[in-house]
């Protein structure tokens, strides 16, 4: 079995307030294989972002990462020295943003912010990093990059702004890229496009990447597997086919009869009664029983973990050997 | 381009207008200027027939275009105090000015922005407190309490430096400078700093604002992301988006660095116009009012249309903008 | 319960928090009870005002009293130096006149002007905010183009401009009306920031829907601008009220020194301190510099209650 790129276990972010600790990122695990594109999804405040910033390290505070472990290639990166920790940010690890108008310095050339980033991590001269830098425009399909080199970020299209990002993030060859929210900025027209160049960079690359979203649509076009994220933790974990298919939890279930299908005749979209719980009034128990149509009495006392059912690890009573026992004896 | 530096011109010129309205105003309806020129004896037709000569019978229109004219080559007529001409008056004492308020930017600037840039790097260390406790009670300093203390510790006290006056100057020209002398460097150095405090306090906290927002950007995010080392990050991409804005502000903080000179040249006895214009105002002395209103006007609205010009020239956004693409 | 995290606290809500308790769990009361500096500050304003109002009954002299005074009194040191007097607490002035007592009137004075000023500019730049955002058209124009010609100057040149105008119109020394003149210098140099910030405010409320539902009522104008829109703009107002109060003791305090203010009959804090600015040299330091330290830890107290408030009040902060 080949070993994981990157292994998340047990990682907990947490934001200590003067009301107490609220937890956002609860005890959540899993592994990202060499150049497999790993899908997280799940609603605005799910905690999907912060789990990919805890990742590459960049948690403000007052946010912490108050328990669990990361490990890239088997060794630790959540406990590193700041220095260390900056020489695997876009090396070893890239990250992109959703909004690439605000990911661009305005005052900078993107050309000069390509060189600078290429210096920063490979041991060139200028000239060396200023062909490299067009060659890397190339490939993310700016046209004419001699040409537009030397523009600044406002005299590109939101669609090109998103490619020289891309182009940025991979400048240094890092075998994982952590994608939060890449298209939602952006026109729906547009996001193709982006996502089939994503895609492609990283197959070409060899580059795992980690997708963000909460667009279900995005995550059937091009990951491999997806991590299906609520109130902090995540409720299944699978092959994508078998995930959209066959969805276990209820939650995901709920999410999958929401995405309309235009070739399938439904007389209603389902749509899952009440909110995503806020972080200071979380459900004891499992997170979701409260909307839950087959939420029945394990749900509300205890939490259930990530166990194996089939090609997928769901975090549900629903699928536990004891819960039958339990649901009989009431 | 050019759209955009006729329409900040033609807003340049309607203010001009405005002062010299306001001048014009003082100079002929405050007080009569006529009982101003002569003495208590001259009798009431000699008056009148001074006031037809000088042409203060015409219709107001009139005498402002006239005033305008005058203003435009320099001739404010004579001070009412002095008996000279207002303008060799304020042209004297003009270099003295120019020079506080130059060093004591400078000054400002050069502890300012370091200051700034320590305190938002830095939140939380002794070194920031002291700095921004330093900058509250700068800002709560009136610049001549300013001046009384550091006049107060260095001269009485410690009797280092002086406490009035310029010390040797050097003619160069029209000009006259006073730093080319030992006497002159040490002179301007207790002014320098009671003008340039208020100003440091403001660039300080100018700066630290400004780079604290910027730090909290998401280009900055995308580039600690990307590996880049926290000095290219503070200095290189922060510090820079941080000045932009801190220049324009300061620059237009130069006009009023002339205005509170008033104070300072007060304190300090200093040889400028600012004193010069101080007198005035409580001798009731109206062409050396109106004259100094109208050359300061000038100064700012001029400082103004320079900074919105240099502004276009150092951001990359307004350059586009402006040049209507 | 295994498996459930009990080092976490899990909020649920059973019972409402009383008034009270709610009162003091307020972002503000709470950022302001948890910064000592600022309830120092606050201790320090309070002590000054307390101070300047109760003076007339706490000071142990009434220095304008020219019966009261003795020029063999004058000169005295502070009480604790060797030739001190125990009556004159800290020292007298060239006429006689108890520093400490005048300090206390004169802080009195320092500080109506200071609110009385602030009252009048921010009384005239609402008004002015509110027509001209309401209003828009020419009358809009004219008045944010007076308050463009206005801001190419700094408060104090306008003020002295004002101050020596109305010096050069009038008697220029008329004691009386000197309290008067420099309000009116002093507030109207100020208005500016208030009629652009309650200007934008305005814009924004003019097309919120309760604006459009009191038209709807036939409400008039005045009243819709008074009543409803005014109101709404209030926040930004306090907020450079607070800075603004700080910046008029100083300006009130600098137009004194200069001897364009407050004379030396009814003194301000800036009188004194230009009064004992002829005596420093000649060594007689306390008739200058404690004036100057009640008036620097005055401003200081009321720019840091202004720095508190701002921050308590600004949402991105938060």
């Amino acid at each position: 079995m080949t070993k994981a790129l990157l292994s998340v276990r047990n990682l907990r972010v947490e934001f200590p307030t003067r009301r107490g600790t609220l937890v956002a990122v609860d005890d959540v695990s899993f592994d990202v294989m060499p150049g497999e594109v790993l899908g997280v999804v799940g609603e605005s405040g799910a905690g999907k972002s912060l789990t990919g910033t805890a990742i590459i390290g960049l948690i403000e505070r007052p946010g912490r990462i108050g328990a669990g472990e990361i490990r890239l290639k088997g060794e630790r990166i959540d406990d590193l020295p700041p220095e260390r920790m900056r020489r695997i940010r876009g090396r070893r690890i890239g990250m992109v943003f959703q909004d690439p108008l605000t990911s661009l310095n305005p005052v900078y050339r993107i050309g000069d912010q390509l060189v600078e980033t290429i210096l920063t991590h490979t041991d060139t001269n200028n000239a060396a990093a200023r062909r490299r830098a067009l060659a890397l425009l190339t490939e993310v399909g700016i046209p004419a990059p001699e040409a537009r080199i030397d523009n600044y970020p406002h005299q590109f299209s939101g669609g090109m702004r998103q490619r020289v990002v891309l182009a940025l993030a991979l400048a240094a060859n890092p075998e994982l890229i952590i994608a939060d929210e890449p298209t939602t900025a952006l026109d729906v027209s547009v996001q193709a496009q982006i996502i089939a160049l994503l895609k492609r960079l990283c197959r070409d690359h060899g580059t795992a990447v980690i997708l963000i979203t909460h667009d279900m649509g995005v995550i059937a076009e091009t990951a491999d597997r997806v991590a299906v994220m609520y109130a902090g933790r995540i409720v299944e974990i699978g092959v994508v086919r078998e995930v959209i298919k066959s969805p276990l939890h209820p939650y995901t279930i709920g999410l999958m009869g929401s995405i309309p299908k235009p070739d399938v005749d439904t007389p209603r979209l389902t749509q899952i009664p009440g909110t995503m719980p806020r972080l200071t009034a979380i459900p004891a128990g499992c997170a979701f029983h409260p909307r839950c149509p087959r939420a029945f009495a394990p749900c509300a006392a205890e939490r259930p973990n990530l166990t194996p059912h089939g090609s997928a690890d769901v975090a549900c009573w629903l699928f536990r050997p004891a819960a039958s026992a339990a649901q009989v004896r009431g | 381009m050019l759209a955009f530096v006729v329409r900040r011109a033609l807003q340049a010129l309607l203010v001009m207008l405005v002062v010299a309205l306001i001048a014009f105003t003082l100079f002929r309806f405050v007080g009569d200027p006529i009982n101003q020129m002569v003495g208590l004896d001259t009798s009431i037709a000699e008056r009148a027939q001074l006031r037809e000569m000088l042409g203060l019978n015409d219709p107001v229109v009139v005498q402002f275009a006239r005033f305008i004219w005058h203003a435009l080559h320099l001739d404010f007529a004579i001070s009412y105090q002095f008996k000279q001409p207002v303008v060799a008056l304020i042209g004297e004492r003009f270099p003295a000015t120019i020079e506080l308020a130059f060093v004591s930017a400078l000054f400002a600037l050069l502890v300012g922005i370091p200051m700034g840039v320590y305190t938002a790097l830095h939140r939380g260390s002794w070194l920031s407190t002291v700095f921004l406790t330093v900058s509250l009670v700068g800002i709560s300093l009136p610049v001549f309490l300013t001046g009384i203390l550091l006049i107060f510790l260095f001269a009485v006290t410690l009797g280092v430096l002086p406490s009035f006056g310029r010390g040797e100057v050097v003619h160069l020209g029209f000009w006259t400078t006073g730093l080319l002398t030992a006497s002159g460097l040490r002179a301007i150095v207790l002014p320098a700093v009671t003008l340039g405090l208020f100003q440091l306090t403001l660039i300080m906290r100018l700066v630290r604002s400004e780079m604290l927002e910027v730090l909290r950007t998401d280009y900055i995010k995308f580039a600690r992301a990307r590996g880049l080392s926290e000095r290219a990050i503070n200095f290189g991409h922060a510090l820079r988006n941080t000045l932009v804005p801190v220049i324009t502000i300061v620059g237009l903080q130069l006009g009023s660095v002339i205005a509170f000179a008033i104070i300072t040249e007060t304190v300090f006895q200093w040889p400028g116009m600012g004193l010069l214009f101080l007198i005035a105002v409580q001798n009731a002395d109206i062409p050396v009012t109106a004259a100094y209103l109208l050359l300061v006007a000038a100064i700012f609205v001029a400082i103004n249309l320079i900074v919105d010009l240099l502004y276009v020239a150092i951001d990359p956004r307004i350059r586009v903008e402006a040049r209507g693409v | 319960m295994t498996g459930v995290d009990a080092e976490v606290p899990r909020l649920s809500i059973t019972r409402r928090p009383s008034r009270v308790a709610a009162f003091f769990d307020h972002d503000l009361v709470y950022s302001f009870l948890h910064s000592r500096v600022t309830i120092v500050a606050a201790l320090v304003t309070l002590a000054i005002v307390l101070a300047a109002v109760l003076a007339p009954w706490i000071a142990p002299h009434d220095p304008f009293d020219l019966r009261q005074l003795s020029l063999l009194d004058s000169h005295l040191p502070p009480a604790w130096a060797p030739d001190g007097d125990r009556r004159f607490l800290l020292g007298t002035d060239d006429q006689g006149r108890d520093v400490l007592s005048a300090i206390l009137y004169g802080s009195r004075i320092s500080l109506t002007v200071g609110l009385l000023s602030v009252a009048l500019a921010a009384a005239v730049g609402i008004a002015l905010g509110l027509v001209a955002g309401y209003v828009r058209g020419a009358l809009d124009s004219i008045i944010m183009r007076a308050a463009d010609v206005q801001l190419t100057f700094p408060a104090i040149l306008i003020a002295l401009l004002i101050d020596g105008t109305i010096r050069a119109l009038g008697d220029a020394r008329n004691e009386q009306t000197a309290f008067w003149v420099l309000v009116l210098s002093i507030g109207l140099s100020s208005w500016v920031q208030y009629a652009r910030t309650v200007r934008g405010s305005t814009l924004v409320e003019k097309n919120k829907d309760y604006v459009l539902a009191a038209q709807l009522i036939g409400l008039d104008r005045t009243s819709i601008l008074f009543r409803h829109v005014l109101p709404n703009v209030m926040g930004p107002v306090l907020v450079i009220a607070t800075i603004n109060l700080g910046l008029a003791i100083i300006l009130e305090a600098t137009l004194s020194f200069l001897g364009v203010g407050l004379p030396p009959t009814e003194p301000s804090l800036g009188t004194l301190i230009s009064i004992g600015n002829k005596f420093l040299f000649a060594g007689e330091w306390w008739i200058a510099i404690f004036p100057g330290v009640t008036l620097a830890g005055l401003v200081l107290a009321v720019n840091l209650l202004g720095d508190w408030m701002r921050d308590a009040l600004n949402p991105k902060l938060r």
